[in-house]
């Protein structure tokens, strides 16, 4: 069984970030940048079913510009065999992500697409489920625990009133959330060894994508901040700051 | 003029708090039409109940034995028949409205708007990123499919009294995904997380499974829900169906009672709404503090009962 792992280069989750003076954007030169943490759950998962004897090939792919490629070796160093890199200058939202990795799925003929649930720049939380329509295969998301049997996966989700459990045939899209399992700290010799292996660069022409129209992000600014609170020093105070404010 | 499409959510039995809300995105979009679609296995109750919120113009119901689950591939090639002629598509921005909305948005050939936190006009909308640390202006062309942000949205009322039609669709629908079933959590009889009017919640300095029962005493002395921050959901404490944050449940209670949450952004994220936010924490340092209308610095443990006393007084 062959699984496809998307990652994508997101600003790091524990950056506290900078808006452009401009008010284009989210600053991210001079910015520490990792693998979205959601995708490094995906990963994870396709290497822990590849340890246990379910999948034979695991295939990191990426969009983004050439610095992405940092991703990629981090995912080879991880476990992934092979990966693809389609090197774009302008980062794309989530249905032309989906188009994308659409025609990489055609090309690579996997049994399995684990993405993560949602990258932690943009919160949309939209392409797995859009490469699943694109694909018309069946999608499982936020999943919390994946079981293979033959070519069914059962899936737990964590939905909002608790835990789902769905079956799918496969081949599926499945995306993780936080608690399927704990990436894996990677080692210094499988970097090195990870150099050996191969990074595959296309671009989107290359591919035959067709991009569509986009949603126009005409600013990015600052959230209304709060007014600022106050410290008391007792219960009673406490009590009595929440009586005033009729809070209670 | 705009004619919304509004999906509701449903557990069967009834309609959620997020889809009043979602009707009161739709309203301030100043549409000509506002409709339900009720997709169900059996959905008299719940049509009734839709066609009574406010600003509903019309109820549209797909009863179906396959409808009885909101499975995005099913449900979705259902909405697409049914889209045509609408300009908005619309969902809670909870884990059924995600599931489903960007499958139909595809389907259409359309982007998807997340988390839609304000309408500026008919095709211009603000919404969160990064964690909600930012707010992205974006505008939509063509037939607008998004999530709508249920805190921001205050529900409508229930005195409408909208039409309400049956449809039968000719749809194929797939077979290659299946429900087995849903573990609901136990709350304990006590409010919903998303709805809730007081909310007191507990990070990893509750430490342990044993000890959040003390929060459940005092929420059920304020008549709250509970919720925790994503180290408590982690470490065993609850179960994932209480996480609040940018990936669990974005919650706007009147009052919010954080108890040893540290205050990453990530929660932060989920509580930025909130009327009144207190923590109470023994870190002085905690980020937290940054958010916090009123913050104590101790520890919960002595903080708790004696809250707990002073109220009964």
């Amino acid at each position: 069984m062959k699984i496809l792992v998307s990652v994508k280069r997101v600003v790091d989750y524990n950056v506290r970030i900078q808006l452009k003076p401009d008010g284009s954007g989210v600053l991210t030169e001079g910015v520490k940048m990792s693998t979205n943490p959601f995708d490094e759950i995906a990963l994870e998962e396709a290497i822990r079913l590849k340890e246990r004897g379910m999948a034979s090939e695991i295939v990191a792919v990426t969009i983004g510009n050439p610095a992405a490629q940092e991703q990629l070796r981090s995912a080879l160093a991880m476990g992934a065999e092979r990966a693809v890199h389609v090197v774009t200058p302008i980062a794309v939202q989530p249905l032309n992500a989906a188009k994308i990795l659409t025609a990489l799925v055609k090309r690579e003929a996997p049994d399995l697409v684990l993405m993560g649930k949602q990258a932690i720049d943009d919160d949309c939380g939209q392409t797995p489920q859009m490469l699943a329509a694109l694909l018309a295969w069946p999608q499982a998301t936020f999943a919390s625990r994946i079981e293979l049997a033959g070519r069914t996966a059962t899936v737990t989700r964590e939905i909002d009133a608790g835990l789902e459990r769905l079956a799918v045939d496969l081949p599926a899209v499945i995306s993780t959330d936080l608690r399927l399992n704990e990436p894996r700290y990677i080692k210094l010799p499988d970097i090195m060894k990870a150099r050996k292996k191969t990074i595959e660069t296309l671009t989107i022409a290359e591919l035959g994508v067709e991009l569509s129209e986009e949603l126009n992000v005409l600013a990015v600014s600052a959230p209304a901040a709060r007014r600022k609170g106050k410290r008391v020093g007792t219960v009673s105070e406490l009590v009595m700051a929440l009586k005033e404010k009729g809070a209670l | 003029m705009s004619r919304v499409l509004i999906i509701a959510e449903h557990d069967g039995r009834q309609l959620s708090l997020s889809t009043a809300r979602a009707v009161a995105c739709a309203t301030a979009l100043e549409a000509e039409a506002v409709e339900v679609a009720v997709l169900a296995g059996a959905a008299d109750d719940l049509a009734q109940r839709a066609a009574k919120l406010e600003g509903v113009t019309h109820v549209i119901v797909i009863e179906h034995p396959a409808n009885q689950y909101p499975i995005a591939a099913v449900w979705a090639p259902q909405i697409v028949a049914l889209a045509e002629g609408y300009s908005h598509i619309l969902a809670p921005s909870t884990t059924f409205g995600k599931d489903l909305l960007p499958r139909i948005a595809a389907c259409l050939g359309v982007p998807q708007i997340s988390d839609l936190m304000k309408v500026i006009t008919a095709t211009r909308f603000e919404r969160p990123i990064y964690a909600g640390n930012a707010i992205e202006t974006v505008e939509a062309h063509g037939i607008i499919v998004a999530t709508v942000r249920s805190a921001s949205f205050k529900a409508v009322g229930e005195s409408g009294a909208a039409p309400i039609e049956r449809k039968t669709l000719s749809v194929e629908l797939p077979g290659h995904t299946r429900f087995l079933g849903v573990q609901a959590s136990s709350a304990g009889g006590r409010p919903d997380l998303q709805s809730a009017r007081i909310v007191v919640s507990g990070g990893r300095g509750v430490g342990s499974k044993e000890n959040f029962e003390r929060l459940y005493a005092l929420a059920e002395r304020l008549g709250a829900a509970v919720g925790a921050s994503r180290a408590a959901v982690d470490a065993g404490y609850v179960p994932n169906d209480m996480q609040v944050g940018q990936t669990g449940k974005i919650i706007a209670p009147d009052l919010y009672l954080a108890f040893g949450v540290s205050g990453a952004i990530q929660h932060l994220a989920g509580i930025k709404d909130a009327g009144t936010i207190v923590a109470v924490n023994k870190d002085p340092d905690a980020p937290i503090f940054e958010v916090a209308d009123i913050g104590l610095v101790g520890d919960l443990f002595e903080v708790i009962p004696e809250l707990q006393r002073q109220l009964q007084a």
